[in-house]
């Protein structure tokens, strides 16, 4: 009696044993079906540079894709393999054991990883690593708790001194400028929004007034930390009007989740009337 | 015993009317506040991170740091009684500042020491309002929209710049006072201090942007005095 329980037990658990191998083939399949169909849609892409990350992201997925469904392959076949219990069987062990598993995980790994790196490298350099055009439009950025501001240099072409101590927000005055003093700051065009003309390259000169922030535009495909201290840029060019958000992501504070901005790509005309009209609101 | 009673009941009326400081009938000190020179000019504030606020205006609010009138009458002027009168206990009703279309409204509230104020949301939006008290306790409480009034209250008299963490353009001033007699002038830069016992005052006038001054007034009867302030502006 007992004896044929125990039969009936073994049974049923190598049962469950083929079940799962198939269970685990399903499940990693319809997991990497909508990655490999691209059913996410990524946010629309209005920028020279954009299609070099985006195709950096489809290696990557291409890649981890392929691992990922080989390993779950391999797994559930030892798992389908090894599911019939045999009593007194031996225990057989991987060939060169544990010292070759990792070299051979190291050097497959290393592999992927260095091959996303090396594909990868143009879209990096593309915006990091190339100057801007010494035509481009410049426009500074600070981001300040809990609001972005920007400036144009005005008729001049030339940025006013910051002055922190003079920076009185009831005032407007949000970059600390002293245009009773300085002749560069009287032309100066402040404005909470981001407006440039579409299709000129931007060269976004950027400096925290507290704590890091960070500029953020999905479309843009641009994403650069403010750090208190240093003076950094960025530049792109957009190629689609329109109105697009800029959220800082870089925790900066309680006001975090509201701090945003507008990128507002126009055409080279309403740019300048848009710039008319702010310097005569100044 | 009746007699005693009566007595006793006149002494603590005369006895309650001298110690109150605003007298009905007493006298009024009354006048204009001018500036001369030329103000900075108000720009229109930009409330573009914020459309559930920028969108209830059809044209931009301008900043409200100099408010002028009408021959260059200047409005938000708090004026009270530095010296002269003595310290009164505060009201039990409320000063309210009200957060509506991401401003303050008013922009200058007086109160007294030890009233209670009130801070109302009425937007959409959290606000965080930041009172930069030097001489108080300073403090800043987050507010999200439909929370009950914040209630809080001023021991010392200050002038207390207010701003808003959340929006760097909302600005404002709680002018804490020590006693009831203070006005904010209008528009039209007028403002009146009525019911004044008889005695030497110093009337003060404090502006935001353009500090503080004093003159000095003696009230004899129900007469009304006429004090003037004029205010040095500056372009920038």
């Amino acid at each position: 009696m007992e004896i044929a329980a125990r039969v009936g037990l073994g049974e049923r658990l190598d049962a469950m044993g083929k079940l799962f191998a198939i269970v685990l083939v399903i499940i990693a399949l319809a997991s990497a079906y909508p990655i490999a169909k691209h059913m996410y849609v990524p946010p629309e892409d209005i920028s020279t540079h954009g299609h070099a990350i985006d195709d950096q992201l489809s290696d990557t997925m291409a890649e981890a894709g392929f691992a990922f469904l080989g390993a779950q392959i391999i797994l559930a076949f030892f798992v389908w393999k090894f599911s019939e219990r045999k009593e007194g069987a031996k225990l057989k062990n991987f060939p060169g054991g544990a010292k070759l598993m990792v070299s051979v995980a190291f050097i497959i790994v290393g592999a992927e990883v260095f091959a996303l790196g090396v594909l990868g490298q143009k879209a990096w350099a593309n915006v990091y690593f190339t100057p801007p055009r010494p035509d481009a439009l410049q426009i500074q950025a600070q981001a300040g708790q809990f609001a972005f501001y920007f400036r144009y240099p005005g008729a001049d072409g030339k940025f006013g001194a910051i002055h922190p101590d003079k920076i009185d927000e009831g005032n407007q005055n949000f970059f600390g400028l002293d245009p009773a003093n300085d002749i560069e700051a009287r032309d100066d065009i402040v404005s909470g929004e981001l407006t440039i003309p579409v299709n000129r390259e931007v060269h976004l000169l950027m400096h925290a007034k507290d704590v890091g922030h960070s500029f953020y535009v999905r479309e843009l495909r641009i994403q650069q930390d403010f750090v208190p201290g240093l003076d950094l840029s960025v530049h792109f060019t957009a190629t689609k009007i329109g109105r697009y958000e800029i959220v800082c992501t870089q925790l900066c504070g309680l006001g975090h989740y509201n701090m945003k901005a507008y990128l507002s790509v126009m055409a080279q005309d309403d740019f300048e009337k848009w710039l008319k009209q702010k310097a005569s609101e100044q | 015993m009746r007699i005693k009673h009566v007595y006793l009941a006149g002494v603590a009326i005369l006895a309650a009317a001298t110690l109150t400081s605003a007298v009905p009938g007493g006298g009024t000190v009354s006048g204009k506040i001018t500036y001369e020179g030329t103000p900075a000019k108000q720009k229109p504030i930009d409330m573009s991170k914020e459309p559930s606020c920028a969108k209830q205006y059809t044209t931009p609010p301008t900043t409200e740091t100099v408010v002028t009138g009408a021959n260059n009458a200047l409005e938000n002027v708090v004026v009270y009684i530095s010296a002269g009168a003595p310290d009164d206990a505060a009201p039990s009703q409320a000063a309210v500042f009200t957060q509506k279309g991401c401003r303050y409204i008013p922009h200058v509230l007086a109160f007294q020491v030890n009233q209670p104020l009130q801070v109302v949301n009425d937007d959409q939006t959290s606000h965080n309002i930041h009172p930069l008290a030097k001489v108080n306790r300073e403090w800043n409480k987050s507010q999200p929209p439909g929370t009950p009034p914040i209630v809080d209250k001023y021991d010392k008299p200050e002038f207390i710049p207010v701003k808003c963490n959340v929006h760097p353009w909302m600005h404002g001033t709680f002018a804490v006072l020590k006693n009831s007699h203070y006005a904010i002038s209008a528009n039209d830069g007028g403002f009146a201090l009525p019911n004044l016992p008889p005695g030497k005052y110093t009337i003060s006038a404090y502006h935001e942007s353009y500090g503080d001054q004093s003159q000095e007034v003696t009230i004899t009867g129900s007469e009304t005095k006429t004090i003037n302030f004029v205010f040095k502006a500056k372009p920038y």
